[in-house]
C-alpha cells in the first residue's frame, strides 16, 4: 500500500487522482482490446493483411497510450496549459504539413506519415484546443482586461478553417460543439446560446444544400429507401441478431460485411457477438466517465480546471454519443470513432492525452495550492 | 478565492471591452455560480443523451429476442419423430435415424456466388439454378438439401460459408427395404406418412401429436405389426423366382392367420424400396392385394360350394349335371376338361367344373347367392389399416347370368385380400374375421369376428381343399410341401383384353391352407400373365405355375410358422371327414 506519510510525487498522485475514474478508463481500454479481437480480423483479411494485424497494432498502441495517460495525469494545471500550447502548435504545424504533402485518401487529406506511423494531426489538436479554449474562457472571467473571448474565437477559427480545408466535417462539427459548450459553460447569455444554436442549424442546412454527400446522408436517414443504407442496416441487424446475450464470440456475421467494422461500427459488432448487455456496460462506462468528470468539474474551485475538465469530458462524451447514435441509427451516418474501443492507432495516444489531462485536472488539490496558483498566475500576468 | 478575484473586473477596463463582456455574458453576474450551474446542466444533458441511447439498446434487445421466428420454424421439422415399427418378433421394420440437413439463411450470406460455387462443388447433385433462387430470396430460412451424410456435413462445414447451417432431422429408415414396402408405405421428406401403415400412424393420432409438439423423441412406443419378417422374406424370395421363371407381369402373395385375421406376410411384386422411393408412383407397382381388384376365378367356387353346403340343401354327394355346356340365352358355359356326366359336389371342386359350380349356385337362387356373398364381405369395400383400398366391382343388375359366372369367379372383381378373408371364414370354423396388419390375439379376433357359416360346412370345405391336394389341381403343391398336409384351390381367370376374355392372358391364383385338418394359415399366391414353358407342356393354367410356386412357398415358410411336418397321415376322407362326423 502506498503510504500517506511520505510525500513522494507518486504517493501524492495516488491519493489525489480520481482512482475510480482511472479504473473506468482502464476498463474501457480492456473492452477495446476484446472488441478489437472480435471486429478487426475480418477487415484485415479483407484487405489482404495478417488477420491479427489491426489487433496487434491496437495492443501495441495501448502501451504508449497508457504511459501518456499516466504521465499527463501527473501534470499540474500550469504544466497542462503549457504542454497544451506546445501540442496545439505542433498539431497545427502537422495539419498544415498534411494539407501540403499528405496523400489524398477518399477525397480528403487527413493523414501524414511520420517515422513510419500514420498520424491524424487533427486528433491531437482536439484535446489541446479544448484546454486552450478553456484557459481563454477562464481568463475572460478572471481578467476582464484581456480580450480572451475574441482570442478564443480566433483559436476556433484557426482550427476550424484548417479542418475544413482537409476537409473533415466530422471533426469540425465536434470542435464547434465543444467550443460552443465551453462558451456556454463560461457564462454566455442564453440569447447567444439560442443564437449559436440557430447558426449551427443554419450551417447544417447550408451543408445540406451545398455539400452533396451530407445531403445524401441526411436524406437516407430520413427516408432509408432513397439510397444505399447497407452499413446502418447491417448494423441494426447486428443488434437484433445479438439480442440480450449475443451470438457468442466469433459468431457474428455483420463484421464480415461492414467495411468499418473495426472502427465506426465496432459497437454493433460487439452487440452481435457479446449482446446488448455488453453495449449497456460500455455505455455505462462512458456515461460514468463523462458525468464523473463533470461532477468533479462542478465541485472544482479553479475556473481553468473546471472549464478544461468539463470541456475534455464533453469532447469525449459527444464523440462517444455520436458514434453510438450512428450505430443505433438515431442520427444520420457520420464517421466518428468510439473512444478507446475503435481501432485508431495514433488517435488512441491523443485520446490518452486528453483523458490524462482530464485525470490531472480532476485531482483533488488543497485550496491553498489553487489560490497560490491563481495568484502566481495573476502576478505573472501583471508582471 | 475565485469570487474574490471576480470584482477585479471593473474600473480600469476599457468601456468597449466592458460592453462586449456584458453583451456576451450579461451584466453584473457571478460567473462562477453561473458556470457551476451550467456544468450541472451539461451533466443533465449527457445523462439524457445516454439515457436515450440506453433506451434504444434495450428496445433492440427486446425486439431481437422476440423475432426468433427462424428458430420456431426449424423446430417444427425436428419434432417430427415417429415411433419405430417392428414385426411380430420385434425386428425393426422402420425407425428414425438422426441425420443433418443443410439449410441457409439467405439474408446472412455475404457472397452468394462463392457460396453457390462451393456448395455445388461439394454436393454435385444440387441443382445450381434452384440453389441460386433459394439463396437470392429474402427469406430468413431456406432448405438447401435435406438429409445429407455426415461426410457431406463435414465437407460443407469445412468450407466455412457464413449463413449456412445444419439441423438434425429425423430420417425414416427401413432396414428391411423393399420386403415390406407395400405394407409399411413410406414418409415424405418432412417425416409425414404418405402411404401404407406410415400414413395410418399419422391419421391415428401421430399427426395430432406432431402438431402439439409432443412427438419429439423416443418416448413413443413401437408399433407392433402382425407381419413376420422371416416369412415375408421367404415369400418374397419365392415370388421373385416364380415371377422370373414364368415371366409373369406381376406376382403377389399373402400369408394370413386364419384364426386371428393377422396378415403375417404380404408381398406384391413389382415393389419399391421405401428408402429410395423413386418408383413409388409407377402404376405398375400398386399393391395388387389391396388396391387392385380382380376376377378371382375358380377360387370363388369355394364360396359357392360353401353356400350350398351351409344351406343344407346340398351335401358332398349331391349330383349336378355336367354333361355338356351350360346354355343361358346366347351364352354357353364350358368346362376346361368336360367330363360328360353328372358329377358330385366334391367333383365340382376337384375337377374345378364351371358348369357344375354354376348349377350349384343356380340351385340356390340369385338372391341367396347375393346375400351369401354380402355376408362373407365380398360385395363391400374392405377397409384395413392400410389407407390403400379398392371397392369390388359388382354387377349393377344381378340376374341368373351373373350368378352363373360369379359362381366360378367371373363377373365380379374383388381385392384379393377380400377373397382371402372370405376363404378364411370357410375354413376356420365359420368366422368372418376382418384382416389386420397389427398384432392381434385370438380373443380379440373372436370379438371382431362373426359367424357366417356352420362349423360342419367349414369342415367339409377343409376336406374338399385337402382332397384337391390329394387328387385334384393342387397335387403339385402337396408334393413340394410334403408333411404339411396342405389343402388348396386353384384359380385361373381369363383376363379381359379388348372387351373379350383372353385365352392367353390369365391371372392365376393358388389358395392353400395348412394344415388342412386344423388350418392355421392361408397362403395365397397370384401370378399375373405367366407364360407357357416347355416344362409346363405349354399350359398356363394355375396348376402348372401358381401351384408349384405356392408349394415352394409353403415348404419354406411352414417351419418358420411353427408347423411341424407329419408323415404317414391318413387321407382326407378319414382324417377330416370322419373326425367331423364323429364330433357330430
Amino acid at each position: 500500500m502506498i503510504s500517506r506519510e511520505q510525500r513522494t510525487p507518486f504517493s501524492e498522485w495516488w491519493w489525489t487522482v480520481d482512482r475510480v475514474l482511472l479504473a473506468a478508463v482502464i476498463a474501457l481500454m480492456l473492452g477495446g482490446v476484446i472488441l478489437s479481437l472480435a471486429a478487426s480480423p475480418p477487415v484485415a483479411t479483407r484487405i489482404g493483411l495478417d488477420p491479427f494485424h489491426f489487433f496487434n497494432r491496437h495492443v501495441m498502441f495501448l502501451l504508449p497510450s497508457f504511459i501518456v495517460l499516466i504521465a499527463v495525469s501527473f501534470l499540474s494545471p500550469l504544466q497542462i496549459r503549457r504542454s497544451a500550447l506546445i501540442v496545439f502548435a505542433i498539431s497545427v504545424a502537422l495539419i498544415l504539413a498534411t494539407l501540403l504533402i499528405g496523400p489524398e485518401v477518399k477525397g480528403s487529406r487527413r493523414w501524414i506519415t511520420l517515422l513510419g506511423v500514420n498520424i491524424q494531426a487533427s486528433e491531437s489538436a482536439k484535446p489541446a484546443f479544448v484546454v486552450l479554449a478553456a484557459w481563454l474562457f477562464s481568463e475572460s472571467a478572471r481578467r476582464p482586461e484581456m480580450p480572451a473571448t475574441s482570442m478564443a474565437l480566433a483559436l476556433l477559427m484557426t482550427l476550424v478553417s484548417l479542418l475544413v480545408l482537409e476537409p473533415d466535417f466530422g471533426q469540425t462539427m465536434l470542435i464547434l460543439m465543444v467550443w460552443g459548450a465551453l462558451f456556454f459553460i463560461a457564462g454566455m447569455r442564453i440569447i447567444w446560446a439560442l443564437g449559436l444554436a440557430g447558426i449551427s442549424a443554419g450551417g447544417l442546412f447550408a451543408a445540406y444544400l451545398f455539400v452533396p454527400h451530407v445531403a445524401g446522408r441526411i436524406k437516407r436517414f430520413m427516408n432509408p429507401a432513397s439510397g444505399d443504407t447497407f452499413q446502418v442496416d447491417t448494423a441494426m441487424e447486428a443488434f437484433s441478431n445479438g439480442g440480450w446475450f449475443g451470438l457468442g464470440p466469433g459468431e457474428g456475421i455483420a463484421k464480415r460485411s461492414l467495411p468499418d467494422s473495426h472502427t465506426d461500427f465496432v459497437f454493433a459488432v460487439g452487440a452481435e457477438e457479446f449482446g446488448i448487455i455488453l453495449c449497456l456496460a460500455l455505455l455505462a462506462l462512458f456515461a460514468f466517465i463523462v458525468i464523473r468528470t463533470l461532477s468533479r468539474a462542478y465541485a472544482s474551485e479553479d475556473m481553468f480546471s473546471r472549464f478544461a475538465s468539463s470541456g475534455l469530458a464533453i469532447l469525449f462524451g459527444i464523440q462517444a454519443a455520436i458514434n453510438m447514435s450512428v450505430n443505433l441509427q438515431l442520427i444520420p451516418a457520420k464517421g466518428m470513432t468510439l473512444p478507446f474501443i475503435s481501432y485508431g492507432g495514433s488517435s488512441m495516444v491523443s485520446l490518452a492525452y486528453g483523458v490524462g489531462m482530464m485525470l490531472a485536472l480532476t485531482r483533488q488539490r488543497p485550496r491553498t495550492e489553487i489560490d497560490s496558483l491563481g495568484n502566481a498566475d495573476a502576478a505573472r500576468g501583471f508582471a | 478565492m475565485t469570487d474574490q478575484i471576480v470584482p477585479l473586473a471593473g474600473h480600469h477596463v476599457p468601456w468597449r471591452q466592458r460592453l462586449i463582456r456584458s453583451l456576451l455574458y450579461g451584466k453584473d453576474v457571478d460567473r462562477n455560480v453561473k458556470a457551476r450551474a451550467r456544468v450541472g446542466f451539461a451533466m443533465v444533458a449527457f445523462a439524457a443523451i445516454y439515457g436515450v441511447i440506453a433506451f434504444r439498446l434495450v428496445t433492440l434487445a427486446v425486439v431481437g429476442d422476440s423475432h426468433g421466428t427462424r428458430r420456431t420454424a426449424s423446430q417444427d421439422y425436428v419434432a417430427t419423430a415417429r415411433p419405430d415399427i417392428v414385426d411380430r418378433n420385434g425386428e425393426i421394420l422402420a425407425t428414425d435415424v438422426k441425420v443433418p440437413s443443410l439449410f441457409s439463411e439467405p439474408r446472412r450470406i455475404i457472397d452468394k456466388d462463392e457460396a453457390i460455387e462451393l456448395l455445388t462443388a461439394t454436393l454435385p447433385d444440387l441443382d445450381t439454378p434452384e440453389v441460386r433462387e433459394r439463396l437470392s430470396s429474402k427469406k430468413g430460412f431456406a432448405w438447401l438439401k435435406r438429409e445429407i451424410s455426415p461426410q457431406q456435413q463435414q465437407d460443407i462445414h469445412k468450407l466455412g460459408i457464413p449463413g449456412i447451417g445444419f439441423l438434425r432431422e429425423n430420417k425414416r429408415v427401413y432396414p428391411a427395404g423393399p420386403a415390406v414396402s407395400h405394407l409399411i408405405g413410406l414418409v415424405n421428406i418432412d417425416n409425414q406418412g404418405i402411404a401404407g401403415l406410415e400414413k395410418w400412424l399419422d391419421t391415428n393420432g401421430l399427426a395430432d401429436l406432431h402438431r402439439a409438439g409432443f412427438a419429439s423423441d423416443r418416448l413413443q412406443k413401437p408399433v407392433e405389426l402382425a407381419v413376420d419378417l422371416r416369412v415375408e422374406h421367404a415369400l418374397r424370395d419365392e415370388l421373385i423366382k416364380a415371377k422370373d421363371k414364368y415371366k409373369a407381369k406381376a406376382a403377389s402373395g399373402l400369408v394370413s392367420n386364419v384364426n386371428t385375421g393377422e396378415i403375417v406376410a404380404m408381398v406384391s411384386l413389382p415393389d419399391f424400396d421405401p428408402n429410395n422411393p423413386r418408383e413409388v408412383n409407377d402404376p405398375d407397382r400398386i399393391n395388387r392385394l389391396t388396391t387392385g381388384v380382380y376376377e378371382m376365378g375358380s377360387t370363388f367356387k369355394t364360396l359357392t360350394l360353401a353356400m350350398a353346403l351351409d344351406s343344407g340343401k346340398a351335401n358332398l354327394n349331391t349330383l349336378y349335371d355336367a354333361r355338356g355346356a351350360l346354355h343361358y340365352g346366347k351364352f354357353a358355359i364350358h368346362d376346361t376338361h368336360p367330363l360328360g356326366r353328372s358329377i358330385t359336389l366334391s367333383e365340382v371342386f376337384t375337377f374345378s367344373s364351371n358348369v357344375g359350380a354354376a348349377r350349384v349356385a343356380l340351385a340356390q337362387g340369385v338372391e341367396a347367392h347375393k346375400a351369401f356373398l354380402k355376408k362373407v364381405g365380398q360385395l363391400d369395400r374392405l377397409r384395413t389399416e392400410l389407407p390403400e383400398s379398392a371397392s369390388p366391382i359388382v354387377p349393377k343388375r344381378w340376374v341368373d347370368l351373373n350368378t352363373i359366372t360369379i359362381a366360378f369367379g367371373h363377373g365380379i372383381a374383388v381385392a384379393p385380400l377380400q377373397a382371402v378373408m372370405g376363404i378364411n371364414a370357410m375354413i376356420n370354423g365359420g368366422y368372418l374375421i376382418p384382416p389386420t396388419f397389427l398384432k392381434r390375439s385370438q380373443e380379440e379376433a373372436r370379438e371382431a369376428g362373426k359367424r357366417v357359416v356352420k362349423k360342419e360346412t367349414s369342415d367339409k370345405i377343409r376336406y374338399l381343399m385337402r382332397l384337391n391336394a390329394e387328387v385334384g389341381t393342387a397335387k403339385q403343391a402337396d408334393l413340394l410341401s410334403k408333411g404339411y398336409y396342405i389343402g388348396g384351390k386353384t384359380g385361373t381367370s381369363e383376363k379381359v383384353v379388348g372387351g373379350r376374355y383372353s385365352k392367353k392372358q390369365v391371372l392365376n391364383s393358388f389358395t392353400a391352407i395348412l394344415p388342412a385338418d386344423n388350418p392355421q394359415f392361408q397362403v395365397l399366391v397370384m401370378l399375373d400373365e405367366p407364360k407357357a414353358l416347355p416344362e409346363t407342356h405349354g399350359f398356363i393354367t394355375s396348376g402348372w405355375n401358381a401351384v408349384p410356386a405356392g408349394g415352394k412357398v409353403i415348404a419354406r415358410i411352414a417351419p418358420l410358422l411353427g408347423i411341424e411336418p407329419r408323415f404317414d397321415l391318413p387321407p382326407s376322407d378319414r382324417l377330416i371327414l370322419a373326425a367331423s362326423k364323429g364330433s357330430q
